[in-house]
């Protein structure tokens, strides 16, 4: 069953297309991973999904229910959580649960069993009467999610949830979302962390307002890749990058630890190319071999693909 | 509808008394302003310093002289020898009036002359100059009828002991003038306009700033129950600041209130229907608090101006007269002193109740129909 569906979502700003043709279905119990730059569309897609904005074409479900008619039926059947930490800092702990509880209506007799489920969740227990304000940003992280969780929704949606939280953090904050996605909860997350990418159960690339890739972390790795990637290992991997990125057949050269990555067409073609090239500008070669590409060469290679699709159609109109 | 307003109001309250500045808002910002319209800022005028420039030094100058000093309007400061003294202390400020008296003058009142006295005011100050020039004719004029008098007197030979006309003036509602009785009032009406507009607008513009409205937004809750949480807390706030503000004009400075308080009450509430419909149309407007601050601060400042608080409706350009029909604070201050001083109610003063209720009905609608299209 989806719990959510997009077909041919749109929203325009003016002149501007911030989201345009996005389509997808996430599953319940799915872990959804919305990723993509700064300004790709990411939050306005969001903001669509949670009744915050209204899509200028296509049409959408979330838990069921329409993104345009039933847009406050929806507010009643998710959880939202933003990056910027959106609780009172004023308030207690404490205070800030029965104010969302009340929210939601949250019956009487289930109140104060939510309330001690949030405090257990986000180890709140003995900060209970504490402002909000002087709590530690992840602790603060646990609290916003406690209270977006408090009625219990069928779907999350996270908006960059984990910016400017520690790494420890982030991990038991990670934990957390495997767990609720274990009880049923659909969960749909924007990032920008690739690491963070790879808890994801199923990933979409949003670039410049399109959906340029779709699929599990593993099928991007394998199949979305249309170039190979190498890693090369030698002395003076800095001075030895200029020599690599220029030879013809390497379409980039990175610099990752002290290795470069590059990425080819061909790889069984380059090699012998390569060790003669580096041979002869006096560089010596420890190893080099083909390696599976982290999520973060897909991406890159995926988006620098689209811009030069862009690019050439941009020129051959021209 | 009910519940989520419930907890909304909790929540408001919680942080507002929790913001020591916001009690220092809603406590002491009355009190000290009540105390400053009620000591400090006063349109009477007494105590001018006035210097005397007599060159004649006769006895009828210094009658004349004295009749000023005996007045209780006037302080006598110095005397000065020069006219370059005399610049001297008006440029100064030293003095606010100059009387001079010419050589001659007692001269020629004797030989049935016009004698010639001359006052110099510090006319940068026009209020007081022609509240001084007032005092001063009125001196003069009860000098002349007093010498017509005696010179009928020794003409005829029979004493003339009333005057052809006496003019008895009663000032009702304030018989002594004061301006206190006008001021005080009216600053009820000025601090529950500054206090709701502010502080409605900020709470808004707040949680826009630091987010949480964005996260209410995704929840069920309702745009009137967000609304009403956000405007209810400052109309309370605002009846209590004025029962505070009662009691001390009524208690402390001894200000009559001689209508009815339900009156009064039911008045505050028509009123504070405009004032937060502006509060909450500045919100829709601002990103920050800061532009919540400086729109709220232009709007009231010609609403203050333009109310009659201070200055007379009456002396401004026939344009401008019809603007401020549109100015809710105009309204609330004939009421509120319509109550206080005269003892008016609501068949007198129902025109005004009126206009605030629309001006409060269109201020208010067309801020909540802004509201959705800023914050969704």
């Amino acid at each position: 069953m989806n719990v959510v569906t997009l077909k041919d979502l749109e929203r325009r700003f003016g002149d501007f297309v911030a989201v345009k043709g996005v389509s997808l279905e996430v599953a319940k119990g799915e872990i959804f991973g919305f990723l993509g730059p700064n300004g790709a569309g990411k939050s306005t897609t969001i903001r669509m999904l949670c009744g915050l904005l209204e899509p200028s074409g296509g049409s959408g479900t979330v838990a069921g229910f329409d993104i345009r008619t039933q847009r406050e039926a929806i507010k009643q059947n998710i959880g939202y959580m933003s990056q910027k930490f959106s609780l009172y800092e004023d308030l207690t702990v404490e205070e800030n649960i029965d104010f969302y509880s009340g929210i939601y209506r949250i019956p009487g007799a289930k109140k104060a069993e939510r309330k001690a489920w949030v405090l257990e969740m986000a180890h709140l227990q003995a900060q209970r009467r504490t402002r909000t304000g002087q709590l530690p940003g992840g602790w603060k992280q646990r609290l916003s999610l406690g209270c977006a969780l408090l009625h219990e929704p069928p779907v999350l949606f996270l908006d960059e949830p984990t910016s400017g939280v520690d790494p420890m953090s982030r991990r038991d904050f990670w934990d957390l979302i495997h767990q609720l996605a274990g009880g049923g909860v659909t969960v749909f997350v924007t990032t920008h962390y690739m690491e963070e990418a790879e808890y994801c159960d199923r990933l979409g690339l949003i670039y410049r307002g399109e959906l340029v890739a779709l699929g599990t972390p593993t099928e991007m790795k394998e199949h979305r890749m249309t170039e190979q990637v190498l890693s090369l290992s030698c002395d003076r991997a800095h001075d030895a990058l200029t020599v690599v990125a220029a030879l013809p057949g390497v379409r980039d050269a990175v610099l990752f630890g002290r290795d470069i990555h590059l990425m080819t067409a061909d790889a069984e073609r380059i090699v012998p190319i390569l060790r003669d090239a580096m041979e002869q500008a006096g560089f010596e070669v420890r190893a080099l071999e083909r390696i599976t590409p982290s999520l973060e060469d897909v991406f890159v290679s995926l988006i620098e693909g689209k811009d030069r699709e862009e690019g050439a159609q941009r020129e051959f109109k021209g | 509808m009910l519940e989520r307003l419930k907890y909304m109001l909790i929540k408001e309250f919680l942080q507002i008394f929790r913001d020591p500045r916001m009690r220092a808002v809603i406590l002491m910002v009355p009190i000290v302003q009540v105390l400053i319209f009620g000591y400090a800022v006063t349109t009477d005028v007494r105590h001018i310093r006035t210097a005397i420039f007599d060159l004649d030094n006769s006895p009828s100058s210094r009658d004349l002289v004295a009749r000023f000093e005996g007045s209780g309007h006037f302080d006598l400061i110095r005397r000065l020898r020069s006219d370059a003294e005399l610049r001297e202390v008006i440029q100064s400020g030293e003095a606010k009036a100059v009387l001079r008296l010419n050589r001659g003058f007692g001269d020629d009142l004797l030989g049935g002359r016009t004698a010639q006295a001359q006052i110099i005011l510090d006319g940068s100050d026009s209020n007081t100059a022609s509240i001084i020039l007032g005092y001063s004719n009125r001196i003069a004029m009860a000098f002349n009828s007093r010498i017509l008098v005696d010179r009928f007197a020794r003409s005829s030979g029979t004493r003339l002991d009333t005057e052809p006309v006496a003019l008895a003036s009663r000032a009702w509602f304030n018989p002594n003038l004061e301006s206190r009785n006008f001021f005080v009032p009216g600053v009820i009406a000025q601090l529950v306009m500054i206090i709701s507009i502010v502080l409605s607008s900020m709470a808004i513009v707040r949680e826009r700033e630091i987010g949480t409205m964005e996260q209410i937004m995704v929840t069920p809750m309702g745009r009137m129950e967000f609304i009403l949480g956000k405007t209810l807390p400052f109309a309370l706030i605002g009846y209590f600041d004025v029962v505070l503000i009662s009691v001390v004009a009524v208690f402390w400075f001894e200000i009559p209130l001689l209508g009815s308080l339900p009156a009064l009450f039911l008045a505050t509430g028509l009123y504070l229907l405009s004032t937060l419909g502006v509060g909450l149309l500045i919100s829709t407007t601002c990103r920050t608090q800061q532009q919540a601050m400086m729109s709220t601060f232009f709007f009231i400042m010609p609403a203050i101006l333009l109310s009659g608080f201070i200055y007379p409706i009456a002396n401004m350009p026939l344009g401008i007269q019809w603007v401020t029909y549109l100015n809710p604070l105009r309204h609330f201050l004939i009421i509120i002193r319509g109550i206080f001083l005269k003892g008016q109610g609501v068949q007198v003063l129902w025109p005004q109740m009126v206009a605030l209720a629309l001006l409060g009905i269109a201020l208010l609608s067309l801020a909540t129909g802004r509201f959705r299209k800023t914050s969704a």
